[in-house]
């Protein structure tokens, strides 16, 4: 009888660990905080992480014009997203002219709440489409001086290399307050974020989409999308800095098998076919406020800059002073674990067309048209290890 | 509210026991509780009442307290004690053919009060009574059926109370009655209640959610569109085979209309369920189970993310293996008992891709059981279930124990 009361009780406490599922390992979740930040900081991580995926509806603020219902629905698990939750630009065919807001731009609300009706897109206008990039690691990005982005920016192509890559100089907004690593043009500033890198900062990015991807509005972006006038804010200054804070810590993904032969080989096939001009593999941050974002060594795979990626990924429409054939090169990093939040399947490059990391890089063009032909006329072992070495990152 | 409706129930407890020193006046009703007897649309009298003397009043209820350590991916919440509920009835009887009851339940430790249940009964006939007041929709078998001592499992089933929305009570009137013939029995139940509201397709559980209508308390006022949710049931029951139930739930959701003003069309929900239980022969095994469609119309210029259908249910599978005087307890049983369970809250594709939605669960729970009499249950449950989210990504996995202990009183 005792020896029952014992057992059971070892059951009961003793074995608990085993009993609740395996937990998964680090490097194959994106979510989680970047190491050393201090309890104060870690529980305003929590806070943005729950503002990250509060559901929006009808009684909190929802719409009434929408294109999803919370940040973790177009970044599940804070990764890539899937064509459901994909978004529509349109209106602006220039650079550097604002968009033609008469029309119902610069984004399309293609849902609405019941009882009133979504947009649809007036006939003829140019558009592109905007699948959801995963949000990790932009802490260490944000963090970089607008200096190191033009150390590499080559408008001119003077090294001769075919590849250019400029920044995008975007007005900011009247909320927008300059930090000293911040380096005006003409009173325009270099965007960071987004497809186009429309975004200068993580406060424009969350505003933004607040306000055009879910119709909430704010003391920042206090218009509503389908009235045009001004509303009372529907989320708060505080949950807005919390959501900002999580944005920036974070965690950046961490490669997994960096040791495996085929990825080695992999990684120096990437360089030595020059992928590594636009997908630079390697920073480091300056002083940042907060201590783990500061003097950090990362590995993002980004020059954050544009470039001219042919005419077959030319949409026809723009942002900023980006010309609509310009693409901001995307981070590299937490490619292979895309189809864990994107529904079982890859969907890449900016609008999901290419299904493969294969099909996604025989699709660059332009700046990369000859990288890609020195791709494609690779061994299909090499091939075997470029996709290997871009799975584990 | 609360506080009212708690004194009350308090007093008459104390009214009744106060000066019964002779406890020999004290009768408890002794119905097997188990759910192999009786028709499932008797559950709200079949289950054991404390009478006193003349009076004709008789009271009873049931508690649940439960321990679990569950855990998703790893992450656990730790160890946790709750008592999901306690419930009170009181029955009396107004005339031979004319019975009162009612069933309140306090939740998570009083946060929530709720009249499950509070009708008058009128019996003209057996075929034929009428029954008005706050009833419980006869839909599948469980929303009439979920006290805790009939059941071997420390959760309720998902599909009953995440899906469809158990215990769902409404005020409405309607009729209901029983033919017995030989081994036989034939049951319906038709009922006309104020309805579901636009919260199933407009809440921060971002799916289609029937039991959002469950915090509108003023559906106990006034229904919010004026359109009755109507709720019918058949039932048929071999004594030594078992019954089997068809149901269906439907109406108009929406407020599509406001002070005359139109705001939207009329959009519908419905429901259709059935259920059944049975014992084998020779091995007692029971079975208890049932599944249920929904289809809900939601706009098509609003989200997929609120699905248009939906479906999912339960299977409990339980088998008596001791049967004896333990501990003291000359009738205890003890069985050992499986769930089963699915819900899909989204059935479809996705417009962008053609692709199926997710959205869906399943769990398996092994138990065991142990009855020290027919109104007393000690469970030991393992659940591991797999949830899968909206765009079909590798499901989460949570998994754990539960110990609960349920009895009625
Ligand atoms: C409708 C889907 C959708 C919703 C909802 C949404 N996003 Fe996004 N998000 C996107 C898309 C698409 C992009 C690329 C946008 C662009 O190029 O401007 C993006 C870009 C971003 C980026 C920039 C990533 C990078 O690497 O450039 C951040 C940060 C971000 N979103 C955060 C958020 C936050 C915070 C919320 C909630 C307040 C949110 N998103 C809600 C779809 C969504
Ligand atoms: C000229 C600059 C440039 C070069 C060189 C380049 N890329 Fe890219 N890459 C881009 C841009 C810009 C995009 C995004 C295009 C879009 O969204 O339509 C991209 C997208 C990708 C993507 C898809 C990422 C995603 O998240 O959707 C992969 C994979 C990729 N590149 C791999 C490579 C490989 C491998 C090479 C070398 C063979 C290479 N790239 C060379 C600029 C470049």
């Amino acid at each position: 009888m005792k020896r029952l009361f014992l057992v059971s009780v070892w059951f009961v406490f003793g074995a608990c660990e085993r009993i609740i599922p395996e937990s998964l390992l680090e490097e194959e979740v994106l979510d989680g905080p970047i190491e050393g930040l201090s309890k104060s900081e870690q529980s305003q991580f929590l806070a943005g992480d729950i503002a990250f995926n509060e559901v929006f509806f009808e009684d909190n603020g929802l719409g009434p014009l929408f294109v999803a219902t919370s940040c973790g629905s177009c970044h599940p698990g804070d990764g890539k997203g899937h064509p459901f939750t994909t978004l529509t630009r349109f209106g602006q065919t220039q650079p550097n002219v604002a968009p033609d807001l008469t029309i119902g731009g610069p984004q399309l609300q293609n849902r609405a709440i019941p009882g009133y009706e979504p947009e649809s897109l007036p006939e003829g206008v140019p558009f592109m489409k905007f699948n959801p990039p995963a949000v990790t690691g932009l802490g260490l990005l944000s963090a970089l001086t607008d200096q190191q982005i033009l150390d590499n920016a080559d408008p001119f192509d003077l090294d001769g290399d075919g590849i250019s890559g400029v920044p995008n100089y975007i007005t900011p907004p009247d909320y927008f307050i300059p930090q000293w690593y911040h380096q005006p043009f003409n009173g325009q500033f270099i965007g960071r974020f987004g497809k186009k890198a429309a975004a200068i900062d993580l406060l424009q990015q969350t505003v933004g989409a607040y306000n055009q991807d879910m119709g909430i509005t704010s003391t920042f972006e206090p218009i509503d999308t389908s009235t045009g006038l001004s509303t009372d804010p529907e989320v708060s200054d505080q949950t807005i800095r919390d959501i900002v804070f999580y944005l920036r810590t974070l965690k950046d993904p961490i490669q997994r098998n960096p040791n495996d032969a085929q990825v080695i080989k992999g990684k120096q096939l990437f360089t030595d076919l020059n992928c590594s001009a636009c997908h630079i593999p390697e920073w480091t941050t300056p002083q940042s406020d907060i201590a783990s974002l500061s003097e950090k060594t990362f590995y993002p795979y980004t020059d954050l800059l544009l470039h001219d990626m042919g005419p077959a990924l030319d949409d026809g429409a723009t942002e900023g002073s980006a010309e609509t054939y310009e693409w901001k090169t995307p981070a590299l990093w937490g490619l292979g674990l895309s189809p864990g939040s994107q529904g079982g399947a890859y969907f890449l490059m900016h609008d999901g067309r290419a299904k493969s990391i294969e099909e996604a890089i025989v699709m660059h063009g332009g700046e990369a048209e000859q990288i890609k032909n020195d791709f494609v006329a690779l061994s299909s072992e090499d091939k075997a290890a470029i996709l290997k070495f871009l799975e584990s990152l | 509210m609360k506080l009212t409706i708690l004194t009350i129930y308090l007093s008459l407890f104390t009214l009744v026991l106060y000066g019964q020193v002779d406890s020999s006046l004290f009768k408890r009703t002794a119905i097997d509780t188990t759910l192999a007897k009786g028709m499932n649309m008797d559950a709200v009298y079949n289950r054991p009442f404390l009478n006193m003397g003349k009076l004709p009043v008789s009271l009873g209820g049931y508690m649940e307290a439960d321990y679990q350590y569950m855990g998703e991916d790893g992450i656990t919440e730790g160890h946790t004690f709750r008592i999901p509920r306690m419930t009170l009835f009181v029955a009396s009887s107004i005339h031979r053919k004319i019975k009162f009851l009612s069933e309140i339940e306090f939740e998570e430790g009083g946060e929530e009060v709720a009249i499950e249940f509070a009708a008058i009964d009128f019996n003209f006939h057996p075929m034929l009574n009428l029954r008005g007041g706050v009833i419980m929709n006869p839909i599948g078998a469980f929303n009439q059926n979920h006290d805790g001592p009939k059941w071997e499992f420390v959760d309720r089933p998902v599909a009953a109370t995440q899906m469809l929305s158990a215990t769902w009570s409404n005020v409405g009137f309607g009729l209901y009655g029983k033919q017995y013939l030989k081994n036989w029995a034939f049951g319906y139940e038709v009922y006309l209640t104020n309805g579901f509201d636009d919260t199933i397709i407009s809440n921060a559980e971002n799916k289609t959610f029937l039991p959002s209508s469950k915090t509108n308390k003023e559906r106990f006022e006034e229904s919010n569109n004026g359109e009755p949710l109507v709720t019918a049931k058949m039932a048929l029951r071999q004594n030594s085979i078992g019954e089997i139930g068809i149901s269906y739930m439907g109406g108009v959701y929406n407020t599509y209309q406001d002070d005359g003003i139109i705001l939207d069309v009329k959009r519908r929900l419905d429901v259709f369920a059935i259920d059944f239980n049975t014992t084998l022969p020779t091995l007692n095994t029971y079975f208890v189970g049932e599944w249920a469609w929904v289809w809900v119309n939601v706009p098509s210029s609003f989200t997929q993310q609120y699905g248009n259908k939906q479906q999912g249910g339960f299977i409990d599978i339980v088998q008596p293996i001791l049967r004896r005087n333990i501990f003291g307890f000359d009738k205890a049983i003890i069985n050992i008992a499986c769930r089963l369970e699915y819900v899909d809250w989204n059935v479809g594709n996705f417009k962008e891709t053609g692709d199926s939605i997710g959205d869906h669960l399943w769990a398996i729970v092994p138990a065991l059981s142990f009855r020290p009499n027919a109104q007393t249950v000690i469970m030991f449950n393992y659940r591991y279930m797999q949830q899968t989210d909206i765009l079909g990504n590798p499901a989460a996995k949570i998994g754990g124990i539960q110990l609960g202990i349920a009895s009625y009183f």
